[in-house]
């Protein structure tokens, strides 16, 4: 406090501040302001507290209470059946001041760029966070379909750059020719100073192996902006700390801690920029204690680290190298990295081991005339209209593109697929739909095109003709049939058309006919003719053949050329029987009188089970390759006794049937309802028909000797069901109607050692004469195909 | 017919000319289901091995598929040309194996829904009388003669004669013997691998109608309905000692014993006093009235312990030789 009262006093005194105004007289001493009284305002006269450091404080709800001056009672509540209160979805700014969206407030709202109006272009800072989030994430890899999600907004720059063709990833400025090879700096001049940076050398590097042709130009290279950090700390040049992300994201336990590589930069530049994206220091600053335990990645702190993960040994050191050890110049870092990167990190199978020698390729020879230049070569459809440019492009590529190749596959027609797909072209002539019409449509077309009609002519005159055929007289008719069929002919009758197979005769006279026909002797053609017919005759069947050709010429080339041939023909005197019988019953019958079962009575055969049954069964499939089901089969003669013999199912019914009436009428007075399998006393009486006659045929045979006994017996007792099979094994014929009788057997005659004892000697000679030897007894099937017929025929009538 | 419910003998089915099936208890005598659903006489029944499904066959010449529990008719098989005579499952109940008089034994797949038989097994030259599964065989019996043999394993099918038509074959237990039972009063025991005749058992009248036979639960016993209305049993080995007949003469004609499956845990096998024994009605007689009045058919079902005969006389009957012993 200075005292102003004397001047000479105060002279060496230094005074402060300003002085306190006097007091006034009889003027009271102000009481000082307490310190609960000592309030700050806003503006608005409201209280402030200071609570916001260096803001000036901000007071929130009624006197820095949460509450309001009423309390609790919401302003909007409105209670109505009609109106409900409005759901407002209320942000942190309905929470706020406005102190607090000014500039320095905690929400300042000031002009920011909008991300109309932000750089699409790929940030690398988040880039690479999100690269490291997607690795670290719970599911690796899902941040990476943030960018598929993302929308495509793309700002005005660059939209604009790429309107003057700027793309991306590349840099911007005009294009320019590629420089020739930069000079390497001669090893032997000392270059001072700071090397380049690595990613400049890399990609001068790169150009020099590539081949570079005349008037290509290249967009400039972009340019990754220089980073222009300061160094700050004090580590040495070239210092890099332990790398983080071994310690912090668990890769340590997984891999092999390699202290001397001096960690992956691509790493910890990530982590860097992860570290700036996610607004906070993680604290590692090159110490290898890694993680502090305010860092919230210490899933792995307590990971246990063992000494086996280290190296104890100093190994792998070639002796070169020993003068640098783990701080090596890059040339023999990369070289070892170049090694392990070779080398298979995954789990090895058991048995295996990693290959030894790297086995590596040279590259494909190229061809002499190869470019590595790509010409584009626009395809312009065939029917633009732009004539200028079409004509252009072929000047340019030497070449229009308005081959069938390169039409859309709706536009060909069947042939240009079918020889796109490489398939067999159709055989027969390609048929005209002019065939299939009317001949006055086909007029009209005549009259409409003009331009097709000699080609048309050719192929409706036979056709026309044929409709308007008139046999007039034989000797005519081969010129008016020769000459439509002339060349049509070309392949007739050299394939198995037959038409009169059933007259081998006439086919043959037929075939000789064709023959003539197409070597054009038309005066030869009655001679194949059959001498014996009359004139009238002649001309027919002359006709008919024509006719024949004709057919054979129009269902070969138009239709059967539409149809694959059936695999099996459809041959009428076939059957398909199965290749083994069970028969001999009457040996078999034997071996049950003599109860010698087993061998002798028991058939074996291939039997093929359906594929689905198997696998319903759990069984492996027997014959897996096989497509057979049941019994293999084998195609037999229809008209062959032994088929006759072996088909016994159509009598079957009928004799069942039959049998059935009789037994219900047999036992219409007996309570109890007889089954199939019943066989009455009278029935037993009662023979059959069919066996009636063999019997009565057997009779005439074996006057002097005994009939076969279980003949009789199968006859007497079994008239009923199993009489067709009987039927089967024993059929009586009389082939030259001399009263002989044959008893012919279903399968090749067995000597049967016991002779007499079953069968007439005498049948069995002759039997075995007529059977042992199968083409014969063929041949005389066919001859006894008439009395088979007739004997069936015989059977019918006896039975009805 | 009759059959015992294959896996524990708890149940028992009977399915007659009333077009239906009905399940019984066996024990108590009481009907527990009727399945409706067959145009013509019920011929043949057989359960599956989970009792959950039962199959039968019909004179309408169909094969049906019942779900035991709802009594709905799942599947219904049509393609046989006359009546279906006899009905299998296989061991999974995924094939129906129907034998019928048009010759051909039939396989049909529950599993899919395809209507045609997965193989027709057309070999035999006449009806099919029978026809039993194993794990991988199809046994059948026709009136041609002959008992087949399909081995699917094999691939291979062994055609046995016998001559007189088969009325009725099956399997022995342990898989190495085809009984075999024809229309001259035989019943005849071939081993399965050889063929050959490994027993012969008369002494029942079996001419007319298809009579079933059966061997008991341990191979000990083979037995036979007759046309005399008794049942039959020989023992195995021993054929000519073990002629043991049981019901009561005159009641009609048995037709399908049956062997019962279930507790074949008695260690001593039923001797033919026992069986006497049971002919004289000295045990607990339990009688299932079966409500149909032309039931024709009656089975008996013979096991260790027990035995289950139904028949003309309208009577399923149940002896329990436990009781009597």
């Amino acid at each position: 406090m200075a005292a102003e009262s004397s001047d000479s006093e105060e002279e060496d005194l230094v005074s402060y501040g300003s002085a306190l105004p006097a007091l006034q007289e009889g003027e009271r001493i102000k009481k000082p302001v307490p310190l609960q009284e000592q309030t700050v305002k806003d503006g608005k006269g409201r209280y402030q507290r200071f609570h916001g450091a260096f803001t000036g404080g901000f007071s929130a709800g009624y006197f820095n209470t949460v509450g309001t001056k009423e309390g609790w009672t919401p302003s909007s509540f409105i209670s109505s059946r009609q109106k409900r209160a409005d759901k407002t979805i209320l942000g942190p700014e309905d929470f706020m001041d406005e102190e607090d969206l000014s500039e320095f407030g905690i929400a300042p709202k000031d002009i920011t760029t909008t991300d109309d109006f932000a750089s699409k272009a790929k940030d690398r800072i988040k880039e690479k966070a999100r690269q490291i989030a997607g690795v670290v994430a719970a599911i690796p890899g899902t941040t990476a379909f943030d960018d598929l999600i993302g929308p495509s907004k793309i700002t005005i720059g660059v939209e604009l750059l790429r309107k003057m063709g700027w793309k991306e990833g590349q840099g911007i400025g005009p294009r320019i020719k590629r420089k020739p090879l930069r000079q390497k700096p001669d090893p032997q001049v000392k270059v001072y100073g700071c090397a380049l940076p690595p990613g400049l050398s890399e990609g001068s590097e790169d150009e020099e192996d590539e081949y570079q042709p005349e008037n290509v130009t290249f967009a400039p290279k972009d340019v990754m902006p220089v980073d222009l950090t300061p160094k700050e700390d004090v580590h040495g040049l070239g210092y890099k700390g332990l790398d983080p992300t071994q310690a912090l994201f668990g890769i340590s336990g997984r891999e092999h801690l390699n202290l001397f590589t001096g960690g992956s930069e691509k790493t910890s530049d990530l982590l860097g920029d992860l570290r700036h994206s996610k607004g906070r220091k993680l604290g590692i600053t090159g110490q290898a204690f890694g993680v502090g335990a305010l860092e919230e990645e210490d899933d792995d702190i307590y990971a246990t680290e063992t000494l086996s993960k280290y190296d104890t040994v100093l190994k792998d050191e070639e002796p070169g190298d020993g003068l640098y050890g783990w701080t090596a110049p890059k040339q023999y870092k990369s070289k070892k990295r170049f090694e392990t990167e070779v080398k298979y990190i995954g789990k090895i199978l058991d048995g295996f081991s990693l290959a030894s020698k790297s086995s590596t390729y040279p590259p494909p020879d190229l061809p002499r005339d190869y470019r590595p230049v790509h010409y584009f070569r626009p395809v312009i459809a065939a029917g633009n209209e732009n004539y200028h440019l079409r004509k252009a492009l072929e000047q340019s590529t030497g070449k229009l593109e308005n081959d069938t190749t390169q039409q859309s596959r709706h536009t060909l027609n069947a042939s240009q697929r079918r020889d796109r797909l490489g398939e067999t072209v159709l055989k027969g002539p390609a048929p005209s739909v002019l065939e299939y019409l009317s001949e006055k449509d086909r007029e009209r077309l005549k009259e409409v095109k003009q331009a097709s009609e000699q080609q048309m002519k050719v192929k409706m005159l036979p056709q026309q003709s044929q409709n308007r055929f008139q046999p007039t007289s034989a000797n005519d008719a081969p010129h008016k049939w020769q000459m439509f069929l002339g060349g049509q002919l070309a392949n007739a009758g050299s394939s198995d058309f037959k038409p009169f197979a059933r007259n081998p005769e006439k086919q043959k006279r037929y075939e000789s006919f064709v023959q003539s026909l197409k070597q054009g002797q038309k005066d030869m053609l009655e001679h194949y003719l059959d001498p014996s017919m009359t004139e009238w005759e002649r001309g027919r069947e002359q006709e008919e053949f024509f006719r024949a050709a004709m057919f054979y010429k129009s269902s070969n080339s138009t239709l059967s050329s539409r149809f694959t041939r059936a695999k099996y023909e459809d041959d009428v005197d076939k059957v398909e029987v199965p290749r083994d019988q069970e028969n001999d019953i009457d040996d078999k019958e034997s071996a049950v009188k003599m109860k010698m079962f087993g061998k002798l009575t028991r058939d074996k055969f291939e039997w093929h089970p359906e594929k689905l049954l198997c696998k319903r069964f759990n069984v492996p499939d027997p014959y897996p390759d096989s497509s057979i089901v049941g019994l293999p089969k084998v195609k037999r003669d229809k008209y062959s006794v032994f088929n006759f013999l072996t088909l016994p199912e159509a009598t079957t019914s009928v004799t069942q049937a039959t049998n059935e009436r009789i037994q219900q009428n047999n036992n219409l007075n007996s309570k109890l309802k007889p089954s199939r399998w019943d066989v009455s006393d009278k029935e037993k009486e009662k023979k059959d028909s069919i066996s009636e006659f063999i019997s009565l045929a057997r009779s005439k045979v074996d006057i002097q000797q005994q009939p076969p006994v279980p003949m009789t017996e199968e006859c007497g007792t079994e008239t009923n069901e199993t009489l067709p099979s009987e039927v089967g094994t024993w059929l009586c014929l009389n082939l030259k109607g001399n009263g002989t009788f044959f008893f012919l057997q279903k399968k090749k005659q067995k000597k049967h050692k016991n002779k007499g004892k079953h069968k007439n000697k005498k049948s069995e000679k002759e039997s075995s004469s007529d059977t042992e030897d199968s083409s014969d007894s063929l041949s005389d099937m066919d001859t006894t195909e008439n009395l088979l017929k007739r004997s069936q025929i015989l059977q019918w009538i006896t039975r009805t | 017919p009759l059959k015992a419910n294959p896996v524990d003998g708890n149940y028992c089915l009977t399915c007659g000319s009333d077009k239906s099936l009905k399940l019984w208890n066996p024990h108590k005598g009481t009907l527990l289901r009727t399945y409706h659903g067959h145009g013509y006489e019920v011929l043949d029944a057989a359960g599956s091995f989970d009792n959950s499904q039962l199959c039968s066959c019909s004179a309408d010449k169909t094969v049906a598929l019942w779900d035991v529990a709802t009594g709905q008719v799942v599947r219904k098989f049509r393609g046989h040309a006359g009546k279906v005579s006899c009905v299998q499952f296989n061991e999974e109940a995924t094939v129906i194996v129907s034998g019928s008089i048009d010759s051909t034994v039939r396989c049909w797949d529950c599993r899919s829904r395809r209507p045609d038989p997965v193989q027709v097994l057309d070999e035999a030259k006449d009806g099919v009388s029978s026809v039993k599964v194993s794990d991988h065989e199809i046994l059948s019996g026709s009136v041609d003669g002959r008992v087949r043999r399909y081995d699917l394993r094999a691939g291979q099918l062994y055609s046995d004669y016998v001559g007189s038509p088969i009325t009725s074959v099956c399997f022995s237990k342990d898989g190495q013997c085809v009984l075999a039972a024809s229309l001259d009063s035989t019943l005849r025991l071939l081993d399965k691998d050889t063929g050959e005749l490994l027993g012969e058992y008369t002494g029942h009248r079996s001419t007319t109608y298809k009579l079933d036979c059966v061997l008991s639960e341990q191979d000990t016993h083979v037995g036979s309905a007759s046309e005399d209305g008794k049942v039959y049993f020989w023992d195995l080995v021993e054929v000519s000692r073990g002629l043991t007949k049981t019901a009561e003469p005159g009641e009609g004609i048995l037709r399908h014993p049956q062997a019962h499956p279930g507790r074949g845990c008695d260690p001593r096998p039923p001797t033919c006093s026992r069986w006497r024994m049971l002919s004289a009605r000295r045990s607990k007689t339990t009688r299932v009235r079966s409500s149909l009045p032309e039931m024709m058919s009656r089975s008996s079902v013979a096991r260790d312990s027990t035995a289950l005969a139904c028949g003309l006389w309208l009577l399923t009957r149940v002896w329990a030789a436990a009781e009597a012993a």
